[in-house]
């Protein structure tokens, strides 16, 4: 095969490939307490005997280029618009980044006693309050380290207090638009997932609902606004129809940013909620976290909240209180993701209550202009007053034989990242649009023009659509042969497999 | 507002071409009665300047680091992060993207995620790894889910010096699902675990043991791995502190069928107990039970190598209810964060560091022995966290310890009631020679 030349920084190859023996990155003192031979007091049987052989041995001007280069074949929000639907991709404050970095933040061991320990405490109570009453709710946890950790913590919960009540239940009904961490999250606490359809305008089917709420319902999880943009008008009834049947109302808040400062899932009626702090508290994430998913609840269901819960004395010092007999127990080590929550108060504290509102209506605001410049040129599935995001569908391009993949990869020749595809299940070809209040009309601007181009191309040169990206370094990649060989991590050509296990080539059977 | 783009007539403009007299119309679906009247009692806005005061003027209230030597680890651990992490993580092409859907948009983190796979394969022994969990305690608790699964066993075998706190996870997370939880208690000589106190049945799922456990003693994983697998039970083992792998036989060699642990110690910074890195590895054919994103090798359609993530119907977004775990978003970003660590240290620096921490701790722990009133409480070997018993109450060690700006130790008794006259110390390559000797002139003077 011959490979066109290519510059140097667009083919940098595996930190392993470019190990060389006896280059080192690294520094340290020497060692100042006297020593004797590790084998006088570690049996030499549980010492390491491979030298760490296959680690990179690379200078730090290889560790800063090699992941310099990498850096550059990623698209972020700092280079422009990341309309990912449901996942609130805005701009990520530079001040955060500096508070989280603060030594006495950052150095501060999570097993300091309480006394010495004020600073961070502090923190994380006051950024539990303020989420209380954005929300409304009574009291939470910040211990989750992500939104389905949330909603795992969030359906403990609310099988501790049923449980309480005497009457644990079989089944948690979940929309069809939910996301498909709300099913797994429910079946990791033992639960039956019903699905409950929904209307022809997208939101949920009250007959349906009336329907299985029962006497084996725990409780409903529902995404509002929901995961097509639209909020569920009929909220009120919604609550009602699932407290009457003896059930608790779990709302994912994934979609928080269309609310915030407007109103208020507390009022509504709503016993749980979890927010992604690195979606609505604009935390970065990382290329999959860390996030922060602190769960929010109701005076009842407070008592069952994990260990240890933030208190404070009457001299006005904090505690952390492991003594909460009904507790459902810890959901992770130590409190949360603790530099993430930082990031998130010093959000709230910057925005302040109308700027946290601004935000909101910022949101929702740009994404009804996407909606109504683009609803000539895309069909939008569920179509109605959308909030902070809208669904399009590729039903009028796939005449053409293009798919909402085809689209979205075309869109990064443009030089946006594409939207979320993979759900609402609901929507076939799905093209999920949430800009963010952080897109000004300029860049939404630019974003029309280049959707509304796209479809122009499906309908005048549907091939070039179809094989995009084309201004990408690497092309359409194949993920099918990825899964069906799988090759998850690299080996020197020198060494083989280990002994006694099976071939890289080979497919793992999924039983032992 | 500053991080809002639109000027007052712009947002006007756009209000106008939507047909919307007011922003209030936005909001119709959402019924007036639950619709704010007033705005939410919040601090008012606070301006750069004014926020940096008010957090450096809680993180002075904490005791860090840099103010005091710290001789805690207890899963987690003060090392050096070399400046070339927080250099490249702090670029935005790492920490301000998303989960990498789009892979042709994301190959520095796929690819960066695939190098990291790797390493920990090497470090652990392991044939695969995923791309990281929450942390070391979630990842254990995932494992136990896992072994449910491959074996359909409903007990596990816990060591209770596996960390506290990780099988309070546990518990939490099984206890619904109806798993039952038997502890298998350390030797009181050694600290160690008794490959003869390891007694699974046929119904047993799975062993778990921490190394170093919770005490810094090392278990003999050969010996226990190897009770596991007469029942056709699966071994699980815990690290917390990873830094061991630079010394200590990996447990892939060992007979462990998933590794899993806290990667904390490889560069990322100890901030009040998160974000860490969970870290997952086992053998390749268990790997379509393996919970949590996998990123592999695959090539472009002009057949050009490149990465993506992998093996998606094990997950929620794609299996729902039926997914192997319903973790989405996990810890990408600390996941580069250790390999840009390991990158650097190389496999000297790892042995270097891991030595360093050995030696210190050894140091300490000899000069502590021959202190009258303390002794080593256990004898097991150690790597750079061991026990100390005190003929003094505890408590007021340790205060004599803070007044010379030293936080000497994690007293024992709230997890180990047995332990009442114990306390854990933890010496890594970070604390001084001078902070040893002062530690040892306060134990002196007591």
């Amino acid at each position: 095969m011959t490979v066109t030349p290519c510059h140097v920084t667009r083919e940098e190859g595996l930190i392993f490939e470019r190990s060389r023996p006896g280059r080192t990155a690294y520094s340290l003192p020497p060692l100042d307490v006297p020593t004797v031979p590790v084998e006088t007091w570690i049996e030499s049987r549980f010492l390491r005997a491979d030298q760490l052989a296959g680690l990179p041995e690379v200078s730090e001007v290889d560790v800063i280029r090699h992941f310099t280069r990498l850096s550059r074949w990623n698209y972020a929000v700092d280079l422009g618009m990341y309309p990912l639907g449901s996942c609130t991709m805005k701009y990520n404050p530079k001040l955060n980044e500096r508070v989280a970095r603060l030594e006495g933040f950052a150095q501060h061991h999570p097993l300091t006693p309480e006394e010495l320990s004020q600073g961070s405490l502090e923190v994380l109570k006051t950024l539990e309050d303020l989420l209380c009453e954005i929300t409304g709710m009574a009291a939470g946890c910040l211990q989750p380290a992500a939104g389905a950790h949330g909603e795992l913590t969030g359906l403990l919960l609310i099988r501790a207090c049923l449980e309480a009540r005497g009457d644990a239940r079989q089944k948690v009904l979940i929309p069809d638009s939910a996301h498909g961490t709300n099913p797994a999250s429910a079946a990791i606490c033992g639960y039956r997932v019903q699905t409950i359809p929904s209307t022809e305008r997208g939101l949920i089917d009250l007959e349906a609902l009336r329907r299985a709420a029962d006497s084996e319902v725990a409780a409903l999880m529902l995404t509002n606004p929901n995961t097509l943009g639209l909020f569920e008008e009929e909220i009120e009834e919604i609550v009602r129809i699932v407290h009457e049947a003896g059930g608790l109302v779990y709302m994912d808040g994934a979609n928080m940013n269309a609310l915030v400062g407007i109103a208020r899932p507390g009022d509504m009626g709503v016993d749980v909620i979890h927010l992604n702090v690195h979606k609505t508290f604009s935390t970065p994430h990382g290329g999959g976290g860390p996030g922060a998913g602190p769960v929010l609840v109701t005076s009842e269901l407070e008592p069952f909240l994990p260990v240890p819960r933030i208190v404070r004395r009457p001299d006005g010092t904090l505690a952390l209180d492991y003594d909460r007999p009904r507790s459902i127990g810890r959901m992770r080590a130590f409190y949360g993701n603790f530099g993430v929550l930082v990031r998130g108060l010093s959000y709230i504290l910057t925005m302040g209550p109308e700027g946290l509102r601004e935000v909101a209506e910022t949101a929702v605001l740009n994404a009804n202009y996407l909606a109504h410049q683009l609803k000539d040129t895309y069909e939008i599935a569920y179509p109605g007053p959308v909030m902070h995001e809208v669904v399009f569908s590729d039903k009028r391009q796939r005449a053409y034989g293009v798919r909402n993949v085809d689209i979205a990869k075309r869109l990064i020749d443009y030089g946006f990242h594409p939207p979320t595809m993979s759900f609402p299940l609901i929507v076939s070809g799905a093209l999920m649009i949430e800009p963010t209040e952080t897109e000004g009309r300029e860049e939404l601007d630019l974003f029309i023009a280049a959707m509304k181009a796209i479809d122009r191309e499906c309908r005048e040169n549907p091939e070039l659509v179809r094989t995009a990206p084309h201004q990408t370094r690497l092309g359409r990649l194949d993920e099918v042969s990825a899964a069906r060989r799988p090759v998850l991590r690299w080996r020197s050509e020198a060494s083989s497999a280990p002994s006694g296990s099976p071939s890289e080539e080979r497919v793992a059977s999924p039983e032992p | 507002m500053r991080y809002i783009p639109n000027s007052p007539e712009e947002r006007a403009e756009m209000l106008r071409a939507i047909g919307c007299t007011t922003i209030e119309d936005l909001f119709r679906p959402i019924p007036e009665k639950f619709r704010l009247r007033e705005p939410l009692r919040l601090p008012s806005a606070r301006s750069e300047a004014e926020l940096l005061a008010f957090f450096r003027e809680l993180a002075a209230r904490n005791a860090a680091a840099t103010e005091y030597a710290v001789f805690l680890g207890a899963g987690a651990y003060h090392h050096f992060i070399p400046s070339v992490v927080e250099a490249l993580i702090s670029r935005a092409e790492f920490f301000t993207v998303y989960t990498p859907y789009q892979p042709e948009i994301a190959q520095g983190t796929l690819q960066a995620l695939f190098e990291y796979q790797t390493l920990i394969c090497q470090l652990t022994g392991m044939e695969v790894a995923n791309a990281s969990l929450y942390d070391g305690s979630t990842a254990l608790a995932e494992a136990v889910l896992m072994a449910e699964r491959l074996t359909h066993r409903r007990e596990i075998l816990m060591a209770r010096s596996v960390h506290p706190e990780y099988r309070e996870v546990v518990r939490t997370y099984t206890r619904t699902l109806g798993l039952s939880v038997r502890l298998m208690d350390y030797d009181p000589e050694t600290g160690g675990l008794q490959a003869r106190a390891v007694t699974p049945s046929a119904e047993t799922a799975a062993v778990i043991v921490q190394s170093p456990n919770f005490f810094g003693v090392i278990e003999d994983l050969e010996a226990i791995a190897a009770r596991a697998h007469e029942v056709g039970a699966l071994c699980i083992v815990v690290i917390t502190e990873p830094i061991s792998l630079g010394l200590l036989r990996p447990p892939g060699e060992l007979g462990a069928d998933i590794v899993v642990g806290e990667g904390q110690s490889f560069g990322i910074p100890i901030s009040f107990g998160g974000p860490y890195l969970g870290v997952f590895a086992t053998r390749e054919r268990f790997v379509r039970q393996m919970p949590g994103r996998i990123v592999g090798q695959t090539f472009d359609s002009r057949g050009r190598r490149g990465f993506v993530m992998t093996l998606a119907t094990r997950e929620q977004y794609i299996r729902r209810e039926k997914a192997t775990s319903n973790i989405c978003t996990s810890q990408e970003l600390c996941a580069i964060m250790a390999t840009i660590y390991l990158s650097t240290m190389g496999p000297r620096g790892l042995r270097d560091v891991a030595e360093q921490n050995a030696q210190k701790a050894a140091y300490l722990a000899r000069e502590i022995a021959r202190q009258s009133g303390f002794r080593l409480r256990f004898c097991g070997s150690h790597f750079n966290e061991f026990v100390v018993h005190s003929e003094h109450p505890v408590a007021l060690v340790l205060e004599k310890l803070r007044e010379r700006k030293i936080l000497g130790g994690l007293p024992l008794e709230r997890y180990y009631p047995e332990l009442r006259e114990c306390f854990l110390v933890c010496v890594t390559e970070v604390i001084p020679r001078s902070a040893i000797e002062t530690y040892l002139r306060v134990l002196d003077e007591l």
